[in-house]
């Protein structure tokens, strides 16, 4: 049976990659995933808003209250350098890298046009073999248009373009007017790969402290059906490798999503909930349903549901949601 | 050679050499030697090596005692060894030195001198210590600058060795430790080649070792101690010609010649002065003014103190001198003369006698006092001791610098006198700590002395209040070497770089004619000229100034700078000094940016430079009127309502004119009232908090947490409403037990600090905008005026009946007047709060010990003092005596209470007759349990006393002046961890054994907060401080467990932020146990690097995580059968690490490194399961009887 796809140029031994989160923060669950048979693990985000705010921060508290009090000019020692760049970041990619054959995808949020590059830049001499471009903000200016937005992220591509020679992915919102056009425009301006979607945080209200809360949720099954409409409708229409990564959680997702035309399908909830190895399982079911129904391959099933391929394009587009009204039926109030 | 010249100050200058030339150094902070210490430590944990290769073994000790044991031991087993120390370091450390110098161990120790605890302490620089160990038989050898004080810590290394005598090297503490200027830095092979190798091998030889063992240490009997003694004679009379071999090899090397005794003025000098220490600088340059008017005036420096080398110092005097003044900057009360002026007088005597020098017959010689406690010395002064020297009878034992109207020893001196030069640029800013203005100043020198010929000087004078200090910063630079090692009283360049300023201080009195004023200020130009005082325009007109100003504030935020204006006004004093060309300035301003900062990011560069950038725009010059025009004056220092003394006297100390006052005006015995703190208003706040009175929900927890008690609550009758401000807030008590009563919650807007603790801790929400509570922050001036006025009116409603609250509730307990307030502690202090409590609780029968500390400064620090009384003129009673014995201290006053009061129970019985059996039944057996207990025996004690002023017999007259003490009387023996954890714990350990009832409260900051946050055995595992750069390897002290080992001691420990209830239960619990008492307090701290805002917070998530375990051991329990320790808080809720990357002082480990960071974590989460575990087991154990299955378990 042969499970192989290819995304960006990376070969890999099945669709199921791992994508970024907390759990690649430990070496020893990246060796966990290579062992359980994922095929590349994208490592968790490098944040420059993190590593500039944390400057920042240390050099607030190193100044704070000082020089004002003869007995106390400073607060605490100066030592004689910080670790305040990516090198922690950089070093676990050089680490993963050592300890495990699979592809390695580094992932960058920056903010600036400097961190873009430079960290791209350094993620690639680390030894990354590709980097998903996580542009992960909440446009909240009311003067920022949605072209301006859009402009953003080719931008941001074009930028690390410039300094990579490794595949770049980007991590999309779904939040965009014209997604198929956004995808089109990223993927002439040279994206390797397109990520279906990122899944934002979503803050909660805490009614007894009448305070906002962050509140993780992982994601759902339902959360799938997102990016398998649009992987669907952008399969045969654009270069770019896609994938989809969120609400995959069992091999029947995996299926769906490659039939509508992914290359790779990322693991994240599910591995929280059932831990690393449980990619085993998805493999294994994989492999059953397929041989129950004589595929012989992936690739063979690859883009077979897509909008373009499959027997009704137009399940895929608006008029699809206003049957499913139709045919959804209200429970009465008292059943 | 070319040696590198550089900008450093004199703490680095010693601890440069002293670090290259150690294999051992042991430390304890203590100010003004601390930095040395830190020096040490950072070069150590960065592994610098000394000149042989090998990096220094720094430890830090419990106390300067324990240093000096170190010190002794590592001398004694062959290692080259130093410490660094002061004042009452250096006392702690006398009893070694004896031994050390009995012993003929080399050894430097580097002093940064500094006065003694007399009638007050006092941090700043004379000679009191050094002078107290002159005996000792150490060697002593005086510098007198930056450069001196690098050269010294050669020389003295060089010379011990040889010598074999140990040497004492000092110099002034801030004068000389704290100044920056532009020295010549001494090479790794200047110091190879003045240490000889073979003579390092010889004390090597000389140590213990098994290998070749002696005995050192002797007990002596009277037939041989006293010839024993004599044998080193030989070594302290060739002593002083080593040091100058040394000194002259030195000069060889460097350049730089030094002699023992060195003189210097016209070579036929009639009058000379004899001193030592930075004053010789003054004087020096003041010598050449005066010569060059055709004076006949001379200095000798005296470099080698001990040995005394009488025949030198006979020599060095010209032959033609007729009369000296000997300045000594220490005081010995009642002695025939201070040290160096009997010394000399003696070396006259015999030196004379013996024809030694030049001189024939013994000249006129006076001794005077001068500088104490870093009081100024100028040239003024100097030119008056040599005025007085040419008087027929120049007046002896005189002071100089003060004005004594009591005894009447002071010289008078023409305060207008100067002799600097123009060719100097003289510069004083006067900032606030926050606002990063010394940094800058610094940063400034550095920039100047390293980038041209100048030579370069810089001095700083910081507030003794830790909140909204002031900082006034002392610039020079010139042509020629500065020796001016006094303030600056003439300036060309004034900066004022907080505009508040303008009306709380005379910034303008020092500015000379056509000279520049910098303003900081947020009025655009057509507005400022008119917002200025009256006073500051006419001055300015006056003096013919160039006046410029910038909204450096406006131009630092929008460069993301915040409030930290340091970089902005350092561009505009390029720009307008014209100390270097404007762009060779900005560009290398933008070079030390990038130097500085760029090891933490370059987000921090880049806004520094930006706020380079915006500035010079910003910058103009305002026309100067020729008439004033604005009605503002300058308030008084304090309302005219306070009392006298606090306006005549402390009023001038805040004024900053402390020195203008006379003896006779201060209190002889260190006596100060308390309540002094009302009076400063220091309107420091830019936002205040302001009540809502329709959220709050009366908890009380706003006031409770108040760290500068300018919070109040009052619930009283309605008919106090009767002419209140229109403004003044009030509503309905809710609590029921104060039905029908009105509550009101007033801040005081001048006293506070805008800290925001009490919103952050409100748990009341606005229900239409939740970010608002029921206590929030709003802009002061506004509301300034109306909230005093509300503030004076809530003062004048009466205080409730102190027997009608339920002191155990949060609720009732805080309507309790606090009798401690507006401290100078730092805004959102995490220990005063605590020590409120005490005061609200108990302050009306309290004395109070307090250990030196941050507690000490905040709590009795000149010119104001927190503590105060209620309106019967009752509250707490303070002292400090010193760190180490603060324990002993307050048990001594338990001790004399307790015997004071059985002596008036004594007479009671006596006098039964007299007074009446019932009322000395009632007095003697009163139940003073509570509020109305001791209500009651007030009531009958006043009766008594009016009974025994009728009386005439001894008896009588003794009881009355004890009667007090038969109301019940509170001890508080108040101090940090520093005091309690280290240098303190014999004592408090002996004192807690004691049995007697003393109550100790120990404020855990976990590191000595006072002296900039060196590590103590409180500090917590993984912790950064200073002496544990690489995060404290060792769990922290478990003191409450020690103490609940003796089992009859009443054991708390507290987080007020985690549960504010439990800390009022463990503090009522501790006072009223008929023992001794120990609660340990979390108190947030400036120190670990937090948002002060938030504390309280820290305090919960330190609990939450089980960092901190709250419990409760009350030794009476055990006599009911139950286990004594009562675990309050819960098994950890959050992984430790959420608590301690909250704080910089563990999160900033992970970045200076990361792989011991996580290591440390690891082992913190494992301390905190153990920690549970084994409390858990303590607390679950059942108690008398058999031993039960639990215990049998484990």
């Amino acid at each position: 049976m042969d499970l192989s796809t290819k995304y960006m140029g990376l070969n890999l031994r099945t669709p199921l990659v791992v994508s970024a989160s907390p759990l690649s923060e430990n070496l020893d669950n990246i060796r966990k995933m290579e062992d359980a048979g994922a095929s590349g693990v994208v490592i968790y985000s490098l944040f420059e808003e993190q590593i500039t705010s944390d400057r920042l921060e240390l050099h607030h508290h190193m100044t704070y209250g000082t020089d004002s009090y003869a007995e106390a000019l400073t607060y605490f020692p100066e030592p004689s350098e910080f670790h305040l760049g990516p090198e922690g970041y950089l070093n676990h990619i050089r680490k993963a890298k050592e300890a495990v054959k699979m592809p390695v995808i580094a992932s960058l949020n920056g903010t600036s046009a400097g961190g873009w590059t430079n960290y791209a830049k350094e993620m690639q001499q680390a030894g990354a073999d590709a980097l998903e471009l996580n542009i992960y903000y909440i446009p909240t200016d009311v003067d920022l248009t949605g072209a301006q937005v859009e402009q953003t992220y080719l931008d941001i591509l074009s930028m690390v373009r410039e300094v990579v020679t490794i595949p770049v992915a980007i991590k999309l919102s779904p939040f965009f007017s014209s997604l198929a056009n956004v995808a089109r425009r990223l993927d002439q301006g040279g994206a390797d790969g397109l990520v279906f979607f990122n899944r934002f945080y979503q803050p909660d209200i805490s009614l007894e402290h009448l305070e906002v809360r962050p509140n993780i949720i992982l994601s759902t099954p339902q959360a799938l059906r997102l990016p398998m409409r649009w992987i669907a409708i952008l399969h045969g229409r654009i270069k770019a490798s896609l994938a989809a990564t969120s609400g995959i959680h069992t091999a029947q997702d995996v299926l769906k999503i490659m039939m509508v035309g992914a290359d790779a399908a990322m693991l994240c909830s599910v591995l929280y909930r059932h831990g690393i190895d449980h990619i085993k399982n998805m493999e294994r079911e994989i492999e059953t349903w397929m041989s129950e129904h004589e595929y012989h391959s992936i690739r063979q099933m690859q883009g077979s549901m897509s909008q373009e391929n499959c027997s009704d394009p137009s399940e895929f587009e608006r008029a699809q949601y206003v049957k499913a009204l139709h045919s959804f039926k209200p429970a009465t109030a008292h059943s | 050679m070319k040696r590198t010249l550089t900008t450093i100050d004199g703490n680095e200058a010693v601890a440069y050499v002293a670090y290259r030339l150690s294999e051992v150094i042991a430390i304890y902070p203590i100010t003004p030697s601390s930095p040395m210490g830190e020096w040490s430590d950072t070069w150590s944990s960065s592994g610098e090596n000394n000149i042989w290769g090998t990096v220094p073994s720094v430890i830090e000790l419990q106390s300067e005692g324990g240093a000096a044991g170190v010190v002794h031991g590592a001398l004694q087993t062959g290692s080259l060894t130093t410490t660094f120390t002061a004042s009452q370091g250096l006392m702690l450390m006398i009893p070694n030195m004896y031994k050390i110098a009995g012993e003929l161990t080399p050894m430097v120790m580097h002093v940064a001198a500094r006065s003694l605890a007399a009638q007050g302490l006092s941090i700043f620089g004379d000679h009191s210590d050094v002078m107290a160990a002159r005996a000792t038989g150490f060697g002593m050898l005086s510098s007198a600058s930056v450069q001196e004080a690098m050269d010294f810590a050669l020389i003295s290394q060089a010379a011990t060795l040889e010598s074999r005598i140990p040497f004492v090297h000092f110099f002034d503490g801030f004068r000389t430790s704290h100044e920056v200027s532009k020295v010549e830095l001494l090479t790794e092979d200047d110091l190879r080649a003045m240490i000889d190798l073979d003579l390092i091998y010889a004390h090597r030889l000389r140590g213990l070792s098994p290998d070749h063992p002696v005995i050192r240490g002797t007990a002596q009997n009277p037939d041989v101690y006293f010839q024993a003694r004599e044998t080193v004679n030989p070594f302290y009379a060739a002593c002083p010609e080593t040091v100058q071999r040394a000194m002259d090899k030195f000069a060889k090397l460097t350049g730089r010649s030094y002699q023992l005794y060195e003189y210097h003025g016209a070579p036929d000098a009639e009058r000379v002065i004899v001193l030592m220490g930075s004053g010789a600088e003054a004087v020096h340059e003041t010598v050449d003014y005066l010569c060059g008017q055709g004076e006949k005036v001379g200095v000798v420096k005296v470099r080698l103190y001990r040995p005394f080398d009488t025949r030198r110092f006979m020599e060095a005097f010209p032959s033609t001198t007729k009369a000296i003044a000997v300045l000594d900057r220490t005081k010995e009360p009642g002695s025939a003369g201070e040290p160096l002026y009997q010394d000399s007088i003696t070396t006259f005597f015999e030196g004379v006698a013996n024809g030694w020098g030049s001189i024939k017959s013994i000249p006129k010689i006076v001794g005077g006092r001068y500088g104490l406690s870093s009081n100024e010395f100028t040239p003024a002064m100097v030119r008056a001791v040599y005025n007085n020297l040419a008087l027929e009878s120049p007046k002896n034992h005189f002071t100089i610098g003060i004005n004594d109207d009591l005894s009447h020893t002071s010289l008078d001196f023409d305060g207008e006198f100067s002799t600097e030069p123009e060719s100097v640029v003289r510069a004083l800013f006067y900032g606030l700590g926050a606002d990063g203005t010394v940094g800058a100043n610094k940063n400034s020198i550095k920039i100047i002395g390293e980038n041209t010929d100048n030579y370069a000087q810089g001095y700083f004078v910081y507030d003794s209040k830790k909140s909204g200090a002031i900082t006034i910063s002392h610039l020079r630079f010139g042509p020629e070497p500065i020796r001016s090692t006094y303030l600056i009283s003439r300036a060309n360049f004034v900066a004022c770089h907080q505009p508040g300023f303008l009306e709380r201080y005379d910034m303008l009195g020092e500015l000379v004619q056509g000279g520049t004023f910098l303003l900081n200020s947020p009025y655009a130009r057509e507005e400022v000229w008119d917002r200025l005082p009256r006073k500051v325009q006419e001055q300015l007109i006056e003096r013919k100034a160039k006046f410029y100003v910038i909204n450096a504030t406006n131009v630092a935020g929008e460069s993301g700078m915040g409030n930290r204006i340091n970089t902005v006004m350092q561009v505009c004093f390029f720009a307008l000094s014209g100390v270097l060309p404007k762009d060779e300035a900005i560009a290398e301003i933008k070079y030390s940016i990038k130097k500085s900062y760029s090891s933490k990011g370059d987000e921090i560069v880049a806004m520094n430079v930006q706020a380079v950038d915006n500035t010079l725009a910003h910058l103009y010059q305002v026309d100067i009127p020729s008439a004033p025009t604005s009605n503002i004056e300058m308030p008084p220092a304090v309302s005219e309502h306070a009392p006298e003394f606090v306006r005549n006297v402390l009023g001038k100390m805040i004024e900053q004119k402390g020195d203008q006052l006379p003896v006779s005006v201060l209190p002889c015995d260190g006596t100060y009232p308390s309540g002094t703190a009302k009076w400063e208003k220091r309107n420091l706040a830019l936002e205040i908090p302001v009540w809502d009175q329709d959220v709050c929900i009366q908890c009380g927890k706003c006031a409770m947490v108040c760290p500068h008690s300018v919070i109040r609550i009052k619930v009283y009758d309605p008919k106090h409403l009767e002419g209140a401000p229109e403004t003044f807030r009030s509503c309905e008590a809710k609590d029921r037990e104060w039905h029908g009563q009105k509550y009101t919650i007033q801040v005081a807007p001048e006293d506070c600090t805008g800290c925001g603790v009490c919103v952050d801790i409100c748990p009341a929400k606005n229900k239409s905008q939740t970010r608002l509570k029921a206590i929030n922050m709003m802009p002061q001036p506004p509301i300034r005026e109306q909230e005093s006025e509300n503030w004076d009116f809530y003062l004048t409603i009466p205080e409730t009946d102190r027997r009608l609250l339920k002191v155990n509730n949060i609720r009732q307990q805080q309507l309790q007047e606090p009798l401690f307030e507006f401290s100078g502690a730092c805004s959102g202090c995490g220990e005063t709060p605590y020590i409120k409590l005490i005061t609200q609780l108990f302050g009306d029968r309290t004395v109070i010990a307090n250990a030196t500390g941050c507690s000490s400064i905040y709590g009795g620090n000149l010119p104001t003092t927190p503590y105060t009384k209620n309106a019967d003129g009752r509250g707490p009673a303070w002292a400090n005596s010193l760190f180490e014995d603060n324990a002993e201290f307050g048990l001594g006053f338990r001790v004399s209470m307790d015997k004071q009061r059985d002596f008036a129970g004594q007479l009671l019985v006596k006098m039964a007759g007299v007074i009446g059996l019932e009322l000395v039944e009632q007095i003697r057996h009163a139940d003073q349990k509570d509020e109305a207990g001791i209500y009651d025996q007030r009531e009958r004690v006043a009766t008594l006393k009016s009974k025994l002023a009728g009386i005439d017999s001894d008896d009588a007259r003794q009881l009355l002046s004890l009667a007090d003490m038969l109301v019940r009387k509170s001890v508080w023996i108040v101090g940090g961890d520093g005091w309690a954890y280290d240098i303190g714990f014999g004592g408090l350990d002996h004192v807690l054994a004691s049995g007697r009832n003393v109550n100790v409260l120990v404020l855990d900051t976990e590191v000595y907060s006072n002296t900039g946050g060196q590590m103590s055995k409180a500090t917590p595992r993984g912790a950064v401080a200073k002496f544990a750069a690489g995060g404290k390897p060792a769990p922290k002290k478990d003191l409450g467990l020690i103490a609940m080992t003796y089992g009859s001691i009443y054991v708390a420990r507290v987080a007020m932020g985690a549960r504010d209830e439990h800390t009022l239960k463990a503090f009522i619990e501790a006072e009223a146990f008929d023992g001794p008492s120990i609660i340990i307090a979390y108190s947030h701290c400036i120190a670990h690097g937090i948002n002060m805002t938030t504390g309280m917070q820290n305090q919960k998530a330190a609990v939450d995580s089980g960092q901190w375990l709250l419990y409760r051991y009350h030794p009476d329990r055990s006599a009911h059968g139950e286990n004594p320790l009562q675990l309050d808080s819960r098994s950890a809720k959050i992984p430790v690490e959420q608590y301690m990357y909250m704080e910089n002082r563990f999160k900033m480990l992970t970045k200076s490194n990361p792989d011991e960071a996580r290591r440390l974590l690891a082992a913190a989460q494992q301390d905190v399961q153990d920690r549970w575990h084994y409390y858990e087991y303590l607390a679950a154990r059942k108690m008398g009887g058999a031993q039960n299955e639990q215990d049998k378990s484990v």
